[in-house]
């Protein structure tokens, strides 16, 4: 049996194509590796390790947070795009304005934080903005606002061109969800999974980044004219609606990545013309949008039937990723000839770190269990489980693809190592987050009590360990950059 | 007790799903025609999603009988032996009392006059017993019966700035009335 030769380039996709994707996955990879050694200082100074002021390792833990949530966001989209263009005429410049706008965002959000001490978390959960208690002016805050909102703007007008793009080529949404196969008779000819997925995306991202823009501009007046209140239970609805939807969309965008590559790989197909999967996406749909109150499970005044739907929902938001894509992915990979290189490892890590990740999460969304384990280390352990391991190893992945295919960059010595450090890494990482939960240490805490600190130190090692590699994927990634941006396909 | 489930739990689930990717990864090297393979497997999905909604469905059953939101809907049978109100501030727990029982039922009515606070109780082995969140305009109610004498200490379980590490507030449990 034949090995499959994977570094085939994409018709449709020239240099000014490829370049807009490359300058997306180029920014989310040296904002990642900034962000991470961030997490790092963070886990240090928990573990005792390092002695940061309080009011800076909030600022820290602002700054890390938005950061990773914004190059998650990038990074998926810059995959959705690669992918999609090749099916629906989608606008350079609309993409190359969500760029601008990005780091527009990008510097109005540091000087937020750093000039300004804004300290409020990337939740800017009201009305905390406007209560820093002498610890950021309302400048700071306010430029932290304004640079979400410019960001959200941005990813707003990328979704919106989009659906403007997919409605030219398929006619409406139902059909590129594929729709009249998965309710009718299956023709085989429903559209490509790049299609199905960010019509996904752009029907929840569009609905998750409105309510983000309406509770930012709130908070914003809020802000200047403190009279003017918002209702906080509307305010945390809105806030973890959007949170919520825009981080899933991110792995819902990048997983985009492993429907593509992961079967150039193995030299088999993997159709999305079956009800199995159409269900899924169409089924994930409405769940993204409806999962959000299991955030809101310790706000007991939340309507009971939205808390008790925020469980249910909950577990059967797993049903798409055990049952379908991870299951999925195991098919195609099963006794198959595939071609282990950095980004086939690192596609298939993805979907184990997806499943495997989505485990602690469905178990913090028991109503019983979060009772006890809301708002500790569980919480970033889970969500650290499907982002460090599920979504930007879908980025790593796809980043170390293109430059293999375009820019001719060669396997090194160092990617079987780099590759197995940061699995292992990763999972001793997240590992640490999630025994910090079972002993009830708090989340987003600048200081821990004595018997939590092992837990930080381990995990900053296993950090550490992350970095490295991490550093490995992104160099070797800037290094085939150029040629992989010029050369013509 | 539900923190080592979940543990447990997740850790199990983890392990099941690494070690299916593990033997996948590893066999790869050994090709195989695909197209009984995609048959048999696709056959085993249908049991597989099966599973997993029957497991699903077992558990929202045995968790979603004794949920703890009716005292602040107004729906409890009957009343708590103790009420007490709580507040949060920037940084610090304003309580009627911080004296309680065991074995008697609690109901701590719990708001805020600033941020949004988390009203978590952690016992002396630095668990949590219990939770809800504290919120400008609002009230929840948390119904707790402590179990054991001892010293307890409120911590604060959501990010509410500067000091919110130090909002501590402590609880003395004392044996119960008889």
């Amino acid at each position: 049996m034949s090995q499959p030769d994977p570094y085939q380039p994409d018709p449709g996709i020239g240099r000014s194509e490829r370049g807009v994707v490359l300058a997306y996955m180029a920014t989310s990879g040296a904002v990642l590796l900034l962000m991470m050694v961030l997490g790092l200082i963070m886990r240090l100074d928990q573990g005792e390790l390092l002695g940061m002021a309080p009011d800076w390792f909030y600022r820290v833990l602002t700054l890390h947070g938005t950061g990773m949530v914004g190059i998650a966001g990038l990074a998926g989209a810059g995959i959705m795009w690669y992918f999609l263009r090749q099916y629906v005429g989608l606008s350079l410049a609309v993409a190359w304005a969500n760029l601008a706008l990005f780091l527009a965002g990008v510097i109005l959000i540091i000087t937020g934080i750093a000039l300004g001490g804004y300290a409020g978390a990337w939740t800017f959960l009201y009305p905390l903005p406007a209560n820093p208690m002498g610890m950021w002016d309302t400048g700071g805050a306010a430029s932290f606002l304004v640079g979400l909102l410019i960001i959200g703007v941005g990813f707003l007008l990328l979704h919106l061109d989009c659906a403007r793009a997919i409605i030219a080529r398929y006619g409406s949404l139902g059909r590129a969800l594929g729709w009249p196969q998965l309710f009718g008779r299956n023709d085989g000819k429903a559209p490509d999974a790049a299609v199905v997925a960010s019509t996904m995306v752009l029907i929840v991202n569009t609905l998750g980044l409105v309510s983000g823009a309406a509770i930012v501009v709130m908070s914003l007046i809020n802000l200047y004219f403190p009279a003017f209140q918002v209702d906080p239970l509307l305010a945390k609805n809105l806030i973890y609606f959007f949170g919520h939807v825009f981080i899933n969309a991110t792995i819902y965008m990048a997983v985009i990545a492993v429907y593509h590559l992961l079967p150039r790989y193995t030299g088999r197909p993997w159709p999305s013309s079956n009800k199995a999967f159409l269900g899924a996406w169409t089924a994930s749909t409405v769940m993204v949008i409806i999962v959000y109150p299991h955030h809101l499970l310790m706000d007991f005044v939340q309507p009971q039937w939205m808390l008790v739907m925020g469980q249910i929902i909950s577990y059967t938001s797993g049903l798409p990723v055990l049952a379908v894509t991870a299951y999925g992915a195991i098919v195609n990979l099963h006794r198959a000839p595939i071609r282990w290189d950095l980004a086939s490892a690192l596609l298939v890590l993805s979907a184990f770190g997806w499943a495997a990740g989505i485990i602690p999460a469905m178990v913090d969304a028991t109503i019983v269990v979060n009772q006890v384990m809301h708002n500790t280390l569980w919480v970033p352990g889970h969500f650290h489980f499907y982002l460090l391991l599920g979504t930007i190893a879908m980025a790593l992945g796809f980043m170390a693809w293109m430059v293999r295919t375009y820019g001719g960059a060669r396997e090194s010595g160092l990617d079987q190592l780099s590759f197995w450090v940061y699995a292992v890494g990763g999972v001793g990482f997240v590992g640490m987050f999630l025994i910090g939960g079972r002993e009830g240490t708090p989340r987003r805490f600048a200081e821990h009590l004595s018997g939590w600190i092992p837990y930080d130190r381990w995990a900053s090692l296993f950090a550490a360990l992350v970095i490295a590699a991490t550093a490995v994927f992104v160099v070797r990634f800037f290094a085939g950059l150029r040629r992989a941006a010029l050369t013509e396909a | 007790m539900y923190q080592e489930i979940a543990w447990q739990a997740s850790l199990l689930g983890v392990a099941l799903i690494a070690a299916v990717f593990l033997y996948v990864g590893l066999r790869a090297g050994n090709p195989a025609d695909f197209g009984p393979i995609k048959r048999r497997l696709y056959a085993v999905r249908t049991y597989w999603f099966a599973f997993l909604v029957a497991l699903g469905a077992w558990l929202s059953v045995e968790t979603l009988a004794d949920l703890p939101y009716s005292t602040t809907h107004g729906e409890a049978a009957r009343p708590a032996e103790i009420t007490t109100e709580v507040t949060g501030h920037q940084w610090y727990w304003e309580m009627d009392r911080t004296a309680f029982p065991a074995g008697t039922e609690v109901a701590f009515e719990v708001t805020s006059a600033d941020v949004n606070h988390g009203f978590a109780i952690y016992n002396d082995d630095d668990r949590v017993v219990a939770q809800t969140q504290a919120m400008p305009d609002y009230t929840n109610v948390l119904r707790h019966t402590f179990r054991e004498p001892g010293t307890y200490r409120v911590l604060c379980l959501e990010y509410c700035g500067l000091a919110h590490h130090k909002m501590t507030q402590e609880i003395t449990v004392t044996a119960p009335d008889r």
